[in-house]
Parts: C-alpha cells; structure tokens; sequence
C-alpha cells in the first residue's frame, strides 16, 4: 500500500496562536505588555490533532468534513503556506497552490492581464502563458468579457477565469478546495472532464467538496475529518455514506 | 548536479517573471484610471518644491543660489525613497489572498513595491534635468554611471526596511502610522531642503549617523556637480547592506507565519 506515497502526514498537528490581541497594534502592546504575554501563552486554537495519512502518486484524494474541522489547514499545510506545529510532512512533488475563488486576482486588471499574472503566480513561465492564452481563454469560454476588468465579473465568471488559468497548468500535485461549487452546471460539468483528463494523465489531487457526489464521481479514496481529527479513510462511496447518515441520525 | 543547476535557473527565471509581472500589476492598478498616472509621480515634489521655495527663499530669505534647482535634485530621490517606505506596512496585508493561497517568495512583493516607485523615479529624472537646462547647467556625463549605482543603493536599502515593516506591520497593525511619522521627521533631520554645511558643526557629525543623509548629498551632489564624494557613497552603501541583511533576516524569521495573521 505504502508503495511510492507521495504525501506523508505523520502525526500532524497544527495549532494557531490567537493573535487577534497583537493586531490591536503597537500602542496597546506597549500599554499593556504584562498581560499580552500571559494571554499570548495560552490561548491557542488547535486546528488539526495528530493527523496521519497518506497519499499515493496518481491517486486522487477527497477529504469531507464539516467546516472548521480542519480541511483547508490540511490543504495549506500540503501547500507549504502552512508550517505544522507537532509531526513530520512529506511532500514529494510540484504543487499547484491552493486553487480557490480568484486568489491573487486583481479587479482593475482586465480577464487576460489577470490570466498571465495568475499564470506566472502559479509557477508558469510568461512564454508558456502566453503560448496557451488563447486555449484559457476558449476553455473559459468568457468570450469578449475577457477584455473587461474583472470587476465587473460575476462570481461564477470568476470562477471560470479561476480554473481556466489551473487548466493551462502541468502540476505533479493538484489541490482543490471547494472550486466547483460555483459556476453553472454546463462549466461545472466541463470542470469535472478536466480534472478526470489530470487524474488520467497521472496528476495527484486532493480535493476538498462539500458535493458528497462529486467525491464519489472522483476521489480513489476518501478522508473524513471531525472536530480536527481523522475519523476514517477508505473507499469514497463507503466514507461519503457514512458521513451522510451520521449526519441525519442526529 | 547539472539538474541541480536547472532548477537553480529555473528558480531564477520565475523570480523574474514574477517580480515583472507584479510591477506591471501595480503600475496598472495605481494608474488604470488616470490619464495623469505619469504626470502625479512628478507634480508632487515638483509642488512640494515650490513650497518650500516660498516658505525658505521669499519669506524666510535663505541664501542660496538657484535654490529651486537645489530642491528639486533632493525632493525627487527623497520622494522615491518614502513612497515606498510609506506603502511598504500595508503590501504584504493587501495581497493576504495571494499569500495564503501560494507558496511563493513573499519578499518580491516588497521589491515590487520598491522598483515601481523606482520605475517613476527614472521616468521623473528629464524632469530634473529640464530644470537644470533652465538654471544652464550642463548635465555631466557621470549620470550615466552615477544614476545606476546610488538606484541600487537605495533599492537595497529601501528594500530592506520594506521587508522589515511590511513583515513588522502583520503583527502590529497601527506600524502604519508610525511610519508616516517617522518618515515626516526624517525629512527634516535629512539635508534635503538645506544643504549638509548649513548643518552646525557641532552637530555635523550627526548626519554621518544618518543613512538618508549620506545618500540624499550623494543624489544632489550627482544632479548639481556631477561628482558622487565615495565616502558619502561608500557610508550609504554599508548602510544599504545592513539595511538589507536586518531587514531580510527578520522578514525571513517571521515569513513561515504570514498565513496565519493574515
């Protein structure tokens, strides 16, 4: 089972220390020093608890679980923009980032600007962008709109213009989180071929979805997280029914 | 090895793909729509130079020949220098999407910040060089090597304090404000609308303490005489490297945990 995993969580756990008292700013830190120390020390949000997994090249990967259990923390931590507190994190492979709603979109840029910026954000050389430009912007099929600041997008053309950028990618590691949510059936459905041709070509995917038929449609297997712990992994169709009727029986 | 090398370069070249694209980004978004992009990067020393102007020369009666012209060779570098120190708090908070998102090197945003203003800086010096055509003087020919040189400078300097408030800036939100303040004082401690031998002596040992100052005389002596003083040059440059180093290093200790403030 273990042969040539290419993502290793042992044992992880993550916690965040509460910094909200320290973006109160430099004045009140000063004002009040002795009591920032103390509070600086305890508190802390644990956002993932001894979390061990792992995944395997070409596999594709769901984890559910209901928000705050610790998905996105799972995500950023696989990303490197996350540093995990306790336990070791193997990654073995490119990564495309975490790929959610217009990341580092800009909304005075126009659709095209924002596709070669979003491109070499991403990890793209600028020849590369430019070279796949046109097939972005025919997957997106965003049309003249492309042309416009993106400011006067709607959130489902976002998202196109989102994944369209993500389709021009050759990632060894795909994370997804939540992306297909949005869009109309007609894109969503063209989102879901294309990540079945990455799956086919051997990329890795992890893929986070609250659509627990989506994750059947795709993932090998499945991860549930609860109250930032695993609770099980398996079979997708198994993980995503259980999940279902445990939430009903309560 | 050899593929050691490859990633190496490749490294290289996204580094300067990026740090293109995200200038480009920000010169678009901070003038997308205003004809005067251009014009707003020179009209404010250019107004701020005809202040004090009227304040020093016409009401105060300060001796010095061609003293618009002297202004104008200091608030042009000056006004480069603190645009970026001033915007430096906020850049790594305005782009919290793209770092929460991305693992990518934070730093080139803070250098983005810097070479865009430097950008306008080299775009604005024709203009310094119109006022010198109107006070006849010939511009030297040692712009040509001294513009460069004392630019890097500054960039390695400014970027350095750059990272070091930017990253400063997540966990105490009010930096901000003590930076325009800091900035402010700095002007007036800085001989830029004086000149450094109307300094006391007594107190002119003190300018050797400031970084700007060294750098700031360096600039004007360059536009007015065509010479750069290497000491003045060399004490500017040591700070810039130190600058630099302190800026990077504290960036570098505090980067892991930018996703988790923002």
């Amino acid at each position: 089972m273990s042969r040539n995993p290419l993502i290793v969580f042992e044992g992880v756990s993550k916690s965040y220390t509460l910094h909200y008292h320290f973006t109160g700013g430099i004045k009140n830190f000063l004002f009040h020093l002795p009591s920032y120390i103390r509070k600086a020390r305890s508190s802390s949000y644990c956002a993932l608890k001894d979390v061990s997994f792992e995944i395997r090249r070409g596999e594709t990967f769901g984890i559910i679980g209901k928000n705050g259990a610790g998905k996105s923390t799972i995500l950023g931590i696989i990303a490197g923009v996350l540093k995990p507190t306790r336990g070791k994190v193997a990654v073995g492979g490119r990564i495309s980032p975490l790929l959610e709603l217009g990341a580092g979109f800009s909304f005075e840029l126009t659709g095209r600007e924002n596709i070669l910026l979003n491109g070499i954000i991403l990890g793209l050389t600028r020849k590369k962008v430019l070279d796949r430009m046109d097939e972005i912007i025919e997957f997106s099929g965003l049309g003249e709109f492309v042309d416009q600041p993106i400011r006067t997008y709607s959130s489902g053309m976002l998202s196109k213009l989102a994944f369209s950028v993500v389709t021009s990618l050759d990632p060894e590691i795909l994370l997804i989180d939540e992306i297909l949510a949005v869009g109309d059936l007609n894109f969503q459905q063209k989102c879901l071929e294309k990540m079945m041709s990455f799956k086919k070509s051997g990329v890795t995917i992890v893929f986070v979805s609250h659509s627990m038929k989506q994750v059947e449609q795709i993932c090998d297997r499945a991860m549930w997280l609860e109250n930032h712990v695993v609770r099980a992994i398996g079979d997708p169709g198994t993980i995503t029914g259980e999940y279902s009727s445990y939430w009903k029986d309560r | 090895m050899t593929n050691k090398k490859k990633v190496k370069s490749r490294n290289l070249g996204y580094f300067k793909d990026l740090a293109i694209i995200l200038t480009q980004k920000e010169m678009k978004v901070r003038y997308k729509n205003s004809f005067l992009g251009y014009l707003w990067s020179v009209l404010n020393p250019l107004a701020f130079a005809f202040v004090f102007f009227v304040a020093f020369q016409v009401v105060m009666k300060i001796h010095m020949k061609d003293y618009v012209l002297f202004l104008i060779a200091g608030l042009f570098p000056w006004q480069n220098f603190t645009n970026s120190i001033n915007a430096s708090p906020m850049v790594f908070l305005m782009n919290s999407t793209l770092i929460k998102k991305v693992n990518f090197p934070r730093h080139i945003l803070a250098l983005t910040l810097v070479l865009h203003d430097s950008v306008h800086f080299v775009l604005s010096i024709p203009v310094i060089l119109f006022f010198m055509f109107v006070y006849h003087r010939v511009p030297s020919l040692s712009l040509v090597w001294g513009v460069p040189a004392l630019l890097s400078v500054q960039i390695l300097m400014t970027y350095g304090i750059a990272l070091f408030l930017a990253s400063l800036n997540l966990f105490f939100r009010d930096l901000e404000r003590l930076t325009t303040i800091l900035t402010t004082a700095l002007f007036y401690f800085t001989p830029v609308i004086y000149s450094e031998t109307m300094v006391p002596d007594k107190y002119r040992v003190l300018l050797k303490l400031n970084p700007f100052a060294m750098l700031m005389i360096s600039w004007r002596n360059l536009f007015l005489n065509g010479s750069i003083n290497p000491v003045y040059a060399g004490a500017a440059l040591g700070y810039g490297i130190l600058f630099f180093c302190l800026g990077y290093f504290f960036y570098s200790k505090l980067a892991w945990k930018f996703a988790e403030v923002l």
